[in-house]
């Protein structure tokens, strides 16, 4: 462990626990910048697909590596899925938007200047709900709405990997459509860092926006911390933290970030502005340069783009493709379906599972018990058979189908789970399964079920005795023995309501 | 004594093609031929690709042969500045940044000609990336004005300028900033035009300053530029800045626009500053419009005086940022003495640029800095409004402005080695640009000792076909563009 009270310029590690007594004294203020690429199938302003892993340097054209002469066009599809993201957050929507270049100069931006959006983003303001962790897994947390400064679009850079003697640059990403989600400095801990990109990751995805593989490097964040007296209204200095390439490493990296400044602070440091890089690997951060050294970037308004007027017709259009949010989807589920709440936040967090449910309880108009089966079983099929619900052969009709057999007692649960197996495997309908594997109940026309019931009763006078004398659970006692003569094919509900009503004038 | 294939007019040579009088290999071969002869004292070629010119004009002959000539510009040689895109062929902008770029695709324009039939010769000289008024800041050579070799062509459209006046192209095209089209032609005796901002696709032309650039036509007549430009304007969707609007026949429409045009005469151009000589030549010019019925009245610009500023805030803070890309990371020169990368773009862009390009990126990388936009380029920014709107207000009671082109005829290679005094040569022709508006620059005679004078007609947004009219009213009397020099 290296030197908890090293200097800020320095590698730093900390050990120091959240839960130290220190800590309490200190408020974290916390801002995200999070960088979302738009899944889109061309550049934001040159017609070249957009693409991850190809062979380096192939999704180019003279516009993306800035050849003399070239000139960007912006594609509308970019700013659809931001205008989009925006009415998803809540934004407003500017009416005017406008493009700006932002000069530094660095071998993975082709023109060295990255065209971006300085003081008329496309959205403004907007929020995003999160939800805490709750006192146990099975109890809603607590909901907070984080309001966002902005959203604005501009161009990925390209990618640099350097060797031992030299560095090379792929330029396949550059011009990917990236947005900047920045929220304002309201968020107050790691948790509640880590809440809100999740959050945001599922907007993201639900919209159809984005990915947001953070492996993939479609999502990346960048977190200003500063830390205050408990009771302070004054901000801190900041200190900005990058490189949190998953959604793990915002939680660690911030968090550490908190404890060093709580420690630096209380040993009667100070902290300086700068930017920290975090290695998520050995969980601390190295400062990579200082207020002095940061850029001047000289932005001015691009003049090889047109501003762009954004109208209502064009809002409504848009907003006509936006889906209903995780959150909203969950409280639609408590209400409508009366789900438990932990069946409820398995079920939004996947758009494509929760509209598997709607569509399964649809189906067969028992939204808990499919809610069970999908939560349940299909979801821990579909983790050992390593594969997703899009490839899934169970169908919602398939999956209400097993739902009505059980629920009309056709199917006892234990046969349903072997029905259910097969059927994830061959995709083939429950009924068939059933029926060719024998699982089926017999059918109970109370004939021979009241024979058998009234047979075991008779023979077992010891267990009638204490069921008479008030020990419901001897009851059980005369259940083996019907289910054996039914060879195992009885519907036990049945069983049980036979047994009560024979006992009852026994 | 007839005049020489290569010293005729476009107009004269589209008819000639026509009635298969002579061929295109006949003319692009006199061309050639005169390029040989008088190039290496012209010098205004960064470089010339014979055989492929050859090649273009065998392929115009066929097509002509089989029916499917494409126009007036079938099978004409046609010069191009040294920083518009041409496919497979050298793009270096007279730097050594570029010395051995080779351009992978064509700009729109180089298409448009292409698709008109246009056989493309040559990469013509120019000022380093456009920047200057002499041609004299080419990193290869400076280019001799064919009127007098010991005197600058203009620029930074120079080797377009020259090239035309000494007979080795048929038309060329140049590029226009700050005057850099209509001072070059006004220096040498040809016509020059600077069409309204967005008319002609920059897609493929070398960025110096984006809001300010434009691609536009010189020649030997105001017809031949009405045919050119007619040829290379019109919406580009590679270019988000060029405009959507309906292209009219400008040569059809010379005839067709007749005046009497009002003309206003801005009073802040007529001031200090400006030779007698080419005062007189401009004034005679004047006449000439009066002799055809003109009103011809003073009008005021009263922001003249801030254009300069303006011009140098705008145009150098553009150029900071276009010229960034030229890195030497991806293609260009890279020097080999770097030692780490902050290293490898200070050597290779010290020893990339020139002079005149390292003032101006230094010039726009300060006005665009933190604490001092506002200062400098929101407040340019400000006044640039101010002066297209003294413009606009003039064109309430006038249809052209008339000016003189440029302050001075040519002056001596090496005589303005102070860039302020370069700077002013630009000084009528700056506003245009900043306006955003058409100006054209039509040859009017030349001084007492031999040297061309051009006088700007300035027009409305998108009104060439009326200021093409009202030029040529005086270039088909007059006709000083087809003056051969003694070479």
């Amino acid at each position: 462990m290296k030197d908890v009270n090293s200097e800020s310029s320095s590698v730093s590690s900390v050990s120091t626990a959240s839960s130290s007594p220190s800590a309490a004294r200190y408020e974290a203020v916390i801002g995200l910048e999070v960088h979302v690429q738009i899944k889109a199938a061309s550049k934001v302003f040159a017609a070249v697909g957009t693409g991850y892993g190809h062979e380096p340097n192939t999704l180019t054209d003279p516009v993306v590596l800035a050849l003399p002469g070239a000139l960007p066009v912006m594609n509308k599809a970019a700013l659809d899925a931001i205008i989009k993201a925006g009415l998803l957050l809540g934004c407003r929507i500017s009416p005017v938007c406008k493009w700006d270049r932002k000069n530094y100069f660095y071998p993975d931006s082709p023109k060295n200047y990255q065209i971006s959006q300085y003081d008329l983003p496309v959205c403004l303001g907007g929020e995003v709900e999160i939800e805490l962790p709750g006192t146990a897994r099975n109890v809603m947390g607590e909901h907070k709405r984080i309001p966002l400064t902005r959203i604005h679009l501009e161009e990925d850079v390209g990618k640099l990997s350097h060797g031992t003697i030299d560095s090379l640059v792929d330029y396949n990403r550059a011009g990917t459509p990236l947005m900047e989600i920045v929220s304002e400095p309201a968020l107050h801990s790691a948790e509640e860092a880590y809440a809100y990109l999740t959050s945001l990751r599922a907007s993201m995805i639900y919209g159809g926006i984005s990915d947001c593989d953070m492996e993939k490097g479609q999502l990346r964040c960048d977190a200003n911390i500063s830390i205050r007296p408990v009771g302070e209204q004054r901000l801190g200095t900041k200190v900005e933290l990058k490189n949190l390439n998953s959604i793990s490493f915002v939680r660690d990296g911030i968090a550490h970030e908190i404890r060093r400044q709580i420690a630096l602070v209380e040993r009667g440091g100070v902290i300086t502005q700068e930017t920290r890089d975090y290695d998520g690997m050995t969980g601390t951060s190295q400062s990579l340069r200082s207020k002095e050294e940061a850029h001047d970037y000289r932005y001015f308004p691009d003049p090889d783009l047109m501003p762009v007027a954004v109208d209502e017709a064009w809002k409504d259009r848009i907003r006509a493709t936006c889906p209903e949010l995780p959150f909203d989807k969950q409280r639609r589920f408590l209400e409508q379906y009366q789900l438990p709440y932990t069946l409820t936040s398995v079920l939004v967090w996947d758009r494509a599972l929760a509209d598997y449910f709607e569509q399964a309880a649809g189906l067969c108009g028992k939204p808990q018990a499919a809610g069970n089966w999908i939560v349940n079983d299909l979801l821990r099929e579909l983790g050992n058979a390593k594969t997703t619900l899009a490839e899934c052969r169970v169908t919602p009709r398939h999956l209400a189908e097993l739902v009505k057999l059980v629920d009309a007692g056709m199917l006892i649960t234990a046969s349903a789970r072997e029905v259910f197996a097969e059927m994830f495997a061959t995709g083939e309908e429950p009924g068939v399964i059933a029926d060719r594997r024998g699982l089926r109940n017999a059918p109970s026309d109370g004939g021979e079920l009241e024979q058998w019931c009234r047979d075991a009763i008779t023979a077992n006078p010891k267990a009638l005795a204490e069921f008479k004398a008030g020990k419901d659970s001897a009851i059980n006692a005369f259940k083996g023995p019907v289910m054996k003569a039914a060879k195992g094919k009885a519907n036990p509900k049945a069983v049980d309501e036979t047994l009560r009503r024979l006992l009852a004038v026994s | 004594m007839a005049v020489p294939l290569h010293f005729q007019s476009l107009a004269e040579l589209a008819e000639c093609l026509a009635k298969r009088e002579i061929s295109s290999v006949e003319l692009t071969r006199a061309v050639i031929a005169r390029t040989e002869a008088v190039e290496p004292s012209v010098r205004a070629f960064n470089s010339r690709d014979a055989a492929d010119a050859l090649a273009q004009a065998e392929a115009s002959d066929a097509r002509r042969a089989s029916g499917q000539s494409r126009g007036p510009l079938e099978g004409i040689p046609i010069g191009l500045k040294d920083v518009i895109a041409v496919k497979d062929q050298p793009l270096t902008a007279s730097s050594r940044m570029l010395a051995d770029f080779i351009s992978p695709y064509d700009g729109t324009v180089t298409t448009r000609l292409r698709g008109a039939g246009a056989v493309l010769w040559g990469r013509l000289n120019c000022d380093e990336f456009a920047m200057g008024s002499s041609t004299e800041n080419s990193a290869f050579h400076p280019t001799s004005n064919p009127w007098d070799l010991t005197r600058v062509p203009g620029g930074s459209s120079g080797g377009s300028s020259a090239a035309l006046a000494a007979g080795e192209a048929i038309a060329t095209l140049g590029s226009d900033t700050g005057g850099s089209i209509r001072q070059p032609a006004a220096l040498c005796g040809v016509v020059g035009l600077k069409p309204t901002y967005g008319l002609v696709s920059r897609f493929g032309l070398v960025a110096y300053a984006s809001s300010l650039d434009q691609i536009g036509p010189m020649t030997r007549t105001v017809e031949d530029a009405a045919i050119l430009l007619g040829a290379i304007a019109g919406h580009d969707e590679r270019d988000s800045t060029s405009l959507r609007t309906e292209i009219p026949d400008y040569r059809a429409e010379l005839a067709g626009r007749r005046g009497p045009w009002r003309i206003g005469i801005p009073r802040e151009y007529f001031g200090a500053g400006l030779d007698p000589e080419v005062a007189a030549a401009v004034e005679r010019a004047v006449e000439h419009y009066r002799g055809l019925g003109c009103e011809v009245r003073p009008v005021s610009l009263p922001h003249t005086e801030h254009c300069l500023d303006t011009y140098y805030i705008i145009a150098t803070a553009e150029a900071s940022s276009n010229l960034a890309r030229y890195d030497g990371i991806r293609y260009g020169h890279r020097s080999t003495k770097a030692k780490d990368i902050v290293d490898l773009y200070f050597q290779s862009r010290a020893e990339g640029f020139g002079a005149e390009v390292k003032r101006r990126i230094i010039l726009g990388t300060y006005v665009l800095s933190s604490g001092y936009y506002d200062a400098f380029y929101l407040r340019a920014q400000k006044v640039r409004t101010l002066i297209r709107r003294d413009f606009l207000n003039a064109f309430r009671d006038v249809d052209v402005l008339l000016t003189p082109t440029s302050p001075i005829p040519a002056f001596k290679l090496g005589e303005k080695s102070d860039p302020l005094a370069m700077y002013l040569c630009d000084i009528y022709t700056i506003g245009v640009n900043l306006a955003g508006l058409p100006a054209i620059s039509v040859p009017c005679g030349f001084t007492g000792a031999g040297l061309p004078v051009g006088f700007q007609l300035i027009g409305r947004p998108l009104a060439e076909a009326d200021l093409l009219s009202a030029a040529n009213a005086y270039d088909q009397v007059h006709a000083w563009g087809r003056k051969t020099p003694r070479l």
